[in-house]
Parts: C-alpha cells; sequence; structure tokens
C-alpha cells in the first residue's frame, strides 16, 4: 500500500591529474595537507582557473546519456562557512550547468528495463576533510582533497525501489568508467551517492516529503539505507506521524539513519555567479570532436557481445558492468581458440567465484586472460575436460605454473585411447552384474552411474564422450 | 633628487648621476623623517630595499638594466608580498606574512624596481577617505586636517609628500583615481582586464584592476607598460597585446572630441571645483580639443548599483577570513560557532562589516531578484550609455570627485555623504573602462583633479591627452609646502 520514490545524487571524482581550480595534485592518499597550494588553501589575493579537462569529461558523460550539452555554463559560488571549505564558498554549477536532461536505461531483476531520468549534471569543486579523532577535542583538516574536480550527476525522482536504485547507481558507475572520466573507486570515495527518499500511498499523484541520506558510498550501502529509511518513514506514516524534511546520516554499523539537520537549520547558500571566471563556452565543432571520440559505451558493448559472441543477455551483461571485465573477456576470446560461450561461462563463472572468494577484481586477477586462454585451449582440443581445467586453474591461481606444466607435471592429460577405456569398462561391467542386469532391463538411467564409475576408475581423466559411447556399446551388446 | 619623477629617475640611473642604492637612501631617510606624521606607510622594508637597490645597481654594471630598473616604488598593502607582511589595512591581516608575490609585484621586481615598503589604505578598500584602516587615518600632505581620499590614501599621500616617486594602487569604484584627485597627483585605472588580479586581496572581483599612481602621465605610461599584460592566473585577465603607453604621448590632440557629461555638472558638484574643471577643458579647446555636450542617462543608477554589486561580491570574497587557516583568530573559542563570530567580529572593522552585511542581504533568498539581479541589468545600461556615447566622442572628461579633501572625521557618520564622493568614479568601474585622474588647480590650497574617461582598452590615448595636458599646465608640478 506503500509505494517508494527515491531520487540520486551521484558525485563521481573526475580522473584529472590536477585539481579543478589549481595546478596542484589530486593524488589520493598523500600525507595531510601536502597536496593543497595558495590556491586551494583560499590563501587572500588568489584566484581560481579553470582546468579544462573537466569540460571535456562532463561533455562526454552528456554526449552519452543523451543529454543537452549547454554550450555556454555558468560556475557559480555556494556560500556557507565550514573549516573544511576554505574559501567559505564552494565553487559550483547553479542555474546554468554543463549537462542538462539525459536519461539511462537501467535493467531491472525480472529481466526488463526502465528508463530513469537525469535532470543534470554540474562541474564542482570538492571540499577538504574534516578529522574528529585524535586531536583530543579539536578538529583537524586535510585540505588535500579541497579542489578536486566533482560532477554531480542528479537524477529524477524515478526510482521505486532500493533495488531500483542499485541499479541506476550500477549504470552509472558502469558509464562513467566506461568513458574514463572516473576510476569509480568506492572505498576512496571517488563514486559516491546522496539519495532522497519519500514515501506515499499508492496511487497518489504528489511525493511525500522526503529525506536526504548524505554520502553513501557502496552499492550494497545504498539498498540497506534506503529500505531502513523506508521502513521508518513508514512507521512514523502508519502510527499517524509526519515525515519532518531532513539531512539523515546512514550508520552502516548500526543500519539506521540519524538526523543531521532539519530544513529550518538548513543554510541559505546565496548562490550567485562567480565573478572570478568567465562562463564557460562551447563550440558545435568541438562537441562533434568529442562525440567522434566516445569510447564504446556498456550498452553499445553488450548489444555487440551477444550479436558477434552469441552471448546469453545475462552474461553480457555481467561483463560489461565494467571496462576491466569487458577487456578481460575480450582478450580472453583473443588468446583462445575456444567457443566465446565458454570463454563467457569461465569469466562469470569460476573465475569470478575466485575473484570473490580472494576479495580481488578481475583487474588484479592472478591469472590472466592469456594464461586462461591457454587452458581453455586445452579443453577445446580434448586434452583435459572441464572437471580437469578447474583443478587446473587452481593450481595456476596458486602460482604452480601454466596450463600445460600444470597438466603435464600433474598427469593430468586426458585418457583418448579407445583400448584403454574400454580396459577399464570392462572392469567396471564385470564388477557390476545387477545394474549391467538393471540396464538391460531398460533402466537407462544406471548409465549415469557407470559413467561415473568409469571416471572415478580413471580419475578423471578419460574423455567423458567417447566413456559414454563405449559404454552404450558394450552395455548393449 | 626626492622630487623627481620616474622618468627623471630612469635617466639619471642611466646616465649615471646616481645610482639605485643612492636614491633609495635619499627616500628612506625621508620616510624616516615624514612618514610618521602622515601615517602613510604601514610597513617600511628598509633592508630589503637597499638590497634590491644593490642588485639593481649591480643589474645596470652588467648592462642588464630596463628603463625602471633601481626605480624605488610603494605598493598598496592590498598586494601580496612574498614574506613581507600583507595587511590589506585590516586587523584581520595584521599577522600575515604572505607566502607569494601578487602578479603586480613580481612583475615590477622583474622590471627591477625597489619596494620601499607598503602603503596605508582603507580596510579591504572599503571606504573613500582612508579613515577605516586599521592602522589609523592618513593625512593628506596639502593640509594635514584633510583626507587624503580612498582608498589608495596611503599611495596618493606617499607620491604627493614625495616619499617614493611612484607607488600602486587599486581602484574598485575610484579608489585611484579619488585620491589621485584629493592629493594632487596623476591615477589611472585601466581597463579591468588589463593587469592581473592575481595576489591582488579581493574587494569585488568584477570592479578591481590596479593601476599606477605618479606624478606625471609620462610615469603613469612607463608603469603600465610593465604591469599590463596577461597573466594565466587570472581568468579575468585579456590576452591582448601590450604596446608602448610611452610612443604616442606626444602625439597631437588637435581635432580630439572631448565627451562632457552633463549628469557629470549638475547638483552636488562644489561650485569651485566646477570652474577649476572648466579651466582645464579650456585649456583643452586651447590645444584643438572640440568640447561636446553628451549626456549619461542612466549614471544616477551608478552609487545604487555599486551598492550592491560591490557588498555582494564582499560578502562573499571575505568569508576566507575565518581564523581557522590564517589571519586573526580571537582568544579561547569555545566551539566553531564562537570561533567564527568572534573572529569576524573582532578582526573586522565597522565599515567592512557593514558592507559584508549588506551584501549577504542583497545576495539572500527572497532579495536576489530584487537587488543582485536589478544590479546586474542597470550595470549594463550604464555600460551602453558610455558606448552610445564612445559613438560621437573620442574621450569623456569631468571632475573625480564633487569636492576637494574634506577634513578628517567630517563624513565618518554618515556612510551615505561619504559613499557620494566617488559619484563620478564609480560608473567607470561597472563599465570596466580605462579612467584617469590629473591635477588641475587648486580650491582652497587643495588640489583638483579632472577626470579623463577612455574607451576600453585605449590606455594610450588618455595617457597622450593627459600628457598633452601636462606639457601647457604645471599643476602636477606643485608640491605641498611642508614637504619640499
Amino acid at each position: 500500500m506503500w509505494e517508494t520514490v527515491i531520487g540520486l545524487e551521484i558525485h563521481a571524482q573526475l580522473s584529472t591529474k590536477s585539481k579543478i581550480f589549481s595546478g596542484a595534485s589530486t593524488a589520493y592518499g598523500a600525507e595531510p595537507n601536502t597536496q593543497a597550494c595558495v590556491i586551494d588553501l583560499g590563501l587572500p589575493g588568489v584566484l581560481p582557473v579553470l582546468n579544462k579537462e573537466v569540460v571535456f569529461m562532463a561533455a562526454r558523460f552528456g554526449l552519452a546519456i543523451n543529454a543537452n550539452v549547454a554550450r555556454r555554463s555558468i560556475f557559480a559560488r555556494k556560500n556557507y562557512f565550514y573549516p573544511d571549505l576554505p574559501k567559505g564558498y564552494q565553487i559550483s554549477q547553479m542555474d546554468h550547468p554543463i549537462v542538462e536532461t539525459g536519461e539511462i536505461e537501467i535493467n531491472l531483476e525480472d529481466g526488463s528495463t526502465k528508463k530513469v531520468g537525469v535532470t543534470r549534471a554540474h562541474l564542482e569543486e570538492d571540499a577538504g576533510k574534516s578529522l574528529h579523532e585524535d586531536f583530543q577535542g579539536m578538529t583537524g583538516v586535510d585540505l588535500n582533497r579541497a579542489g578536486t574536480p566533482l560532477l554531480e550527476i542528479v537524477s529524477e525522482p524515478d526510482m521505486r525501489s532500493a533495488k531500483e536504485a542499485v541499479a541506476y547507481m550500477k549504470k552509472i558507475h558502469a558509464l562513467v568508467t566506461f568513458l574514463e572520466i572516473c576510476d569509480g573507486n568506492m572505498q576512496e570515495g571517488s563514486f559516491r551517492c546522496d539519495a532522497n527518499v519519500s514515501v506515499r500511498p499508492k496511487g497518489q499523484a504528489e511525493y511525500g516529503t522526503r529525506a536526504e541520506l548524505k554520502n553513501i558510498n557502496s552499492f550494497k550501502f545504498v539498498e540497506k539505507a534506503i529500505n531502513i529509511e523506508v521502513e521508518r518513514q513508514i512507521d512514523i506514516l502508519e502510527s499517524g506521524g509526519s515525515i519532518v524534511q531532513e539531512t539523515r546520516l546512514y550508520d552502516a554499523d548500526k543500519n539506521e539513519t540519524r538526523s543531521m539537520r532539519s530544513k529550518e537549520e538548513a543554510n541559505d547558500y546565496r548562490y550567485f555567479p562567480d565573478p572570478d571566471l568567465l562562463p564557460v563556452e562551447i563550440s558545435d565543432a568541438w562537441l562533434d570532436e568529442v562525440k567522434a571520440g566516445l569510447p564504446e559505451l556498456p550498452q553499445q558493448k553488450k548489444a555487440r557481445f551477444i550479436e558477434q559472441y552469441g552471448l546469453k543477455v545475462d552474461d553480457a551483461d555481467v561483463l560489461t558492468s565494467s571496462p576491466s571485465q569487458a577487456n578481460y573477456f575480450e582478450a580472453l576470446v583473443a588468446a583462445t581458440s575456444a567457443d566465446a560461450k565458454l570463454a563467457a561461462n569461465w569469466v562469470v563463472g569460476s573465475l569470478a567465484a575466485m575473484l570473490n572468494k580472494d576479495n580481488t577484481d578481475i583487474a588484479n586477477s592472478p591469472v590472466s586472460a592469456e594464461a586462461l586462454g591457454a587452458l581453455l585451449n586445452r579443453i577445446a582440443d580434448n586434452t583435459i575436460s572441464g572437471k580437469i581445467a578447474k583443478e587446473v586453474v587452481e593450481a595456476m591461481w596458486q602460482g604452480e605454473g601454466s596450463a600445460d606444466e600444470i597438466i603435464e607435471s600433474r598427469g593430468l592429460k586426458q585418457i583418448t585411447d579407445t583400448g584403454a577405456i574400454e580396459a577399464i569398462i570392462d572392469e567396471i561391467i564385470a564388477a557390476n552384474p545387477e545394474q549391467v542386469e538393471q540396464f538391460r532391463a531398460g533402466k537407462d538411467k544406471v548409465l549415469g552411474f557407470f559413467v561415473g564409475q568409469v571416471m572415478k576408475a580413471s580419475k578423471g581423466k578419460a574423455n567423458p564422450g567417447q566413456v559414454n559411447q563405449l559404454l552404450k556399446q558394450k552395455l548393449s551388446s | 633628487m626626492h622630487s623627481k619623477t620616474v622618468a627623471e629617475i630612469s635617466a639619471g640611473l642611466q646616465q649615471g648621476e646616481f645610482s639605485s642604492t643612492e636614491i633609495t637612501q635619499v627616500f628612506l631617510d625621508r620616510i624616516d623623517r615624514l612618514a610618521e606624521g602622515l601615517n602613510c606607510y604601514i610597513t617600511v622594508t628598509a633592508e630589503q630595499a637597499l638590497e634590491a637597490a644593490r642588485k639593481a645597481d649591480q643589474l645596470r654594471s652588467q648592462g642588464k638594466a630596463g628603463p625602471l630598473t633601481g626605480v624605488p616604488i610603494a605598493h598598496k598593502d592590498i598586494f601580496c608580498t612574498q614574506g613581507v607582511k600583507t595587511t590589506c589595512g585590516s586587523q584581520m591581516l595584521d599577522n600575515f606574512i604572505s607566502p607569494y608575490d601578487a602578479a603586480v609585484v613580481e612583475r615590477l621586481n622583474d622590471a627591477g624596481m625597489v619596494m620601499l615598503g607598503k602603503t596605508n589604505m582603507d580596510e579591504f578598500a572599503m571606504g573613500s577617505s582612508n579613515e577605516t584602516s586599521y592602522f589609523g587615518p592618513v593625512k593628506n600632505p596639502w593640509d594635514q586636517k584633510a583626507v587624503p581620499g580612498g582608498s589608495s590614501g596611503g599611495s596618493a599621500s606617499v607620491v604627493a609628500s614625495m616619499l617614493a616617486p611612484v607607488s600602486t594602487g587599486t581602484d574598485t569604484g575610484g579608489s585611484i583615481r579619488q585620491p589621485a584627485s584629493l592629493c594632487g597627483i596623476t591615477g589611472l585605472k585601466p581597463t579591468y582586464g588589463r593587469i592581473s588580479r592575481f595576489g591582488m586581496i579581493a574587494f569585488a572581483s568584477s570592479l578591481d584592476q590596479a593601476g599606477p599612481m605618479t606624478r606625471t602621465a609620462e610615469d603613469a605610461a612607463m608603469m603600465l607598460n610593465a604591469m599590463a599584460g596577461f597573466d594565466d592566473r587570472d581568468s579575468t585577465c585579456v590576452d591582448k597585446e601590450v604596446p608602448d603607453y610611452t610612443a604616442n604621448l606626444s602625439d597631437s590632440i588637435k581635432g580630439l572630441r572631448i565627451g562632457l557629461p552633463t549628469e557629470f555638472f549638475g547638483e552636488g558638484l562644489d561650485p569651485a571645483v566646477a570652474d577649476t574643471v572648466q579651466a582645464a577643458l579650456q585649456e583643452y579647446e586651447k590645444m584643438g580639443a572640440e568640447l561636446v555636450d553628451i549626456s549619461l542617462p542612466n549614471s544616477g543608477l551608478s552609487v545604487p548599483t555599486y551598492y550592491v554589486v560591490a557588498p555582494a561580491e564582499c560578502s562573499s570574497n571575505l568569508s576566507r577570513f575565518d581564523g581557522v587557516r590564517f589571519g586573526y583568530r580571537c582568544d579561547s573559542p569555545v566551539d566553531l560557532e564562537d570561533l567564527y563570530k568572534r573572529s569576524r567580529g573582532e578582526g573586522f572593522g565597522e565599515e567592512v562589516k557593514r558592507r559584508i552585511m549588506i551584501g549577504t542581504y542583497a545576495l539572500s533568498a527572497g532579495y536576489y531578484d530584487a537587488y543582485y539581479i536589478k544590479a546586474q541589468k542597470c550595470r549594463r545600461l550604464i555600460s551602453d550609455d558610455f558606448k552610445k556615447a564612445y559613438e560621437k566622442v573620442d574621450v569623456i572628461m569631468g571632475p573625480t570627485a564633487p569636492s576637494v579633501a574634506f577634513n578628517t572625521g567630517e563624513k565618518t557618520d554618515d556612510p551615505v555623504s561619504m559613499y557620494l564622493s566617488d559619484i563620478y568614479t564609480i560608473a567607470v568601474n561597472l563599465a570596466g573602462l580605462p579612467g584617469m585622474s590629473v591635477p588641475a588647480g587648486f580650491v582652497d590650497g587643495k588640489p583638483v583633479g579632472l577626470q579623463l574617461i577612455g574607451n576600453y582598452f585605449e590606455e594610450s590615448k588618455l595617457l597622450n591627452v593627459a600628457h598633452q595636458y601636462q606639457q601647457v599646465t604645471d599643476w602636477h608640478k606643485q608640491t605641498p609646502d611642508a614637504f619640499k
């Protein structure tokens, strides 16, 4: 009887080498305040100068979501006091953002798709960090992050469940990483979001009062935070209360949201155009160039994978969820004579499981696409079975050598000699007269028992196809 | 020696009549003797000056001297100077040693100039009398009961009293031209974007512009040659070729069309000042110029427009002075809000706080359209008036200020009357045009300035027109008796 309404504001840190308005480095993890120049510190007399790379990156994003890339956008000052905001204002964009009205298609769990509107995306500078621990009741300020370029991507309130919100966030994540404008590293805060959440009785046209959940930095937490917030709001409404418009913080340890400040305490940011910066002017010719230089987008890549390699939609989805997935898959296909579908199965199956278990990602896989390709070749040429291959890849994972070396040293080569297989079959048939009777009486299922026994006796090395064929012959004769 | 102009010092150094060390010492001695009475310097950098002078002399001996090498100068304390206290006339920055040089300072250092010290100014350049300075009011060398004008009051005072041959100033609504007028010197505010604002502490970013304060137009031209030019650290600095501003000083101004806006000669202008300006205009007629009556119908909007735009920008520009990273911090703050409130409440003076309040109000939700947006529209109307005028005339002239220097304390309790002393200069900043003030006579022994307003980037023309006037008059050669 309640419907959830969600809109997301995603902050994607643009992967420029230097800051948006100064030449200082944006590298993560340096000693506090070592990557803040006089401009980032907001010293008297300093002025911002726009890093043109961010305009290129924002334009790329706008083109990728079929948005209007504004030919003229304007930087504005958002005024508020906070110790990690050196100038007392943040340079952002207000009335004239660089990207306006686009949309993106998300995939839902039931296999259907849904379009989510992107209201706008604007450029802005990040603030520094306030460190409240280790200073005996005082606050430390680290301004390394101050001036790091951000693209804030604001969605329409188009999502109706936490799962949809996560699907949208994943889609944007894939997009910005494929576009090479954001490294997508959520642990380092390069990709994070605020969620605007409200509920309303099903069928009601007006939105309910919303709460804004601040700074959520993982897909898992987005889902959890929204669900717990929805629960909280429904509880309040069902017990006759009303929702207060406010900013709330999600506490992952306690799995609860807490109020940070209400609308009444909200700042009047007194936005006005920054007189230190000129409007950003973009020509049609330049935009055409950016368009021509766009890389293959996840959606296009997915369609191509299905078309070119005959992949299942699900597999194609997984393989185009990040550039490293897609790159690994295509490198694997190039490195092997095995069927692309087999390659896809390996990447989304065994390899994904091993990566998961070791808590690492495909870009850092201990088994390279080339090494895995060599293994798949041995399946394709019947040197080993798929089952043996799993044993081999475990050994490769541990660094025991190449596929061929392991197959050789462990003697895992498949038995394809008909005489040798026949000898084993004869032994098994002789040892199991009862099952032979059953088979001959028409109980076909018993064949599986015999296959299993033969494979076991051959330590898995007998060629399963041959075993099947020879068994049928012998049992029927 | 101290009465020499920049051009004369430059020539003397070139001809070996004296060294930079000698002339620098002359000014340092005078500063020692006379500066305190005028309260025109906040910081005197004697040791560094002598060191720089020695270096300049060395360069000269190696044949590497330019026209300004070894010439002493004073910088308005709004320009950041590396390793030297940069206060902006405020308690807020009384302890601020800049870690870097402003673009203007850097350029003039590179030209070999010798910094004598930092001049007093209205706090954060907000004022027209130099009475808002945390370091106390500056006195007018012509009449020590009178103000020198502001906000570059210290810079005007040091040049008029010959405690420096030249100084730098900044002009947001008249802060170079009005004190130049009140102190009887030559002041130039170039076109917005002609000189880099990098390192110049911002008051109102869309209006602020640096410029030279000198004894003559020729000196101003020499200075502008070194100060102007593109700087990629200031996005509003214009990438436009810098001509040799001294090249056209001697051009004839026969046939020059001088526009006289009726709005600049109406009510509020002291009749004696009006007469002085008329006399100057007659000199121009004698030189073959043509006087043309024009109208700037929206000039009445200038003061109200300025007092929305400038405070709005300053309310944001001055947010960085929060007691967190540098500058004044209150004693024992109990929490963050207390730190902000007391640091800013104690560190800023009354006029600065007044303007921050006005600006904050003008930008607030619900008022923004009625004030800030409307002011931007008025600003466009004011600029359009000038554009139309320049279809008919080459330069525009009128008084720089409505009166000669008023007495210290006379207007401090009446901010609106104080604001009106910039009534003729403000429109020029709103339009971004170049403007000058040149000495044109005296009323009751106090100097009167003639204002010259040029079209965009026509500083050469302006300097030529000013220089020609200084060839037929000697008002600019007058010096106050107490400082001969």
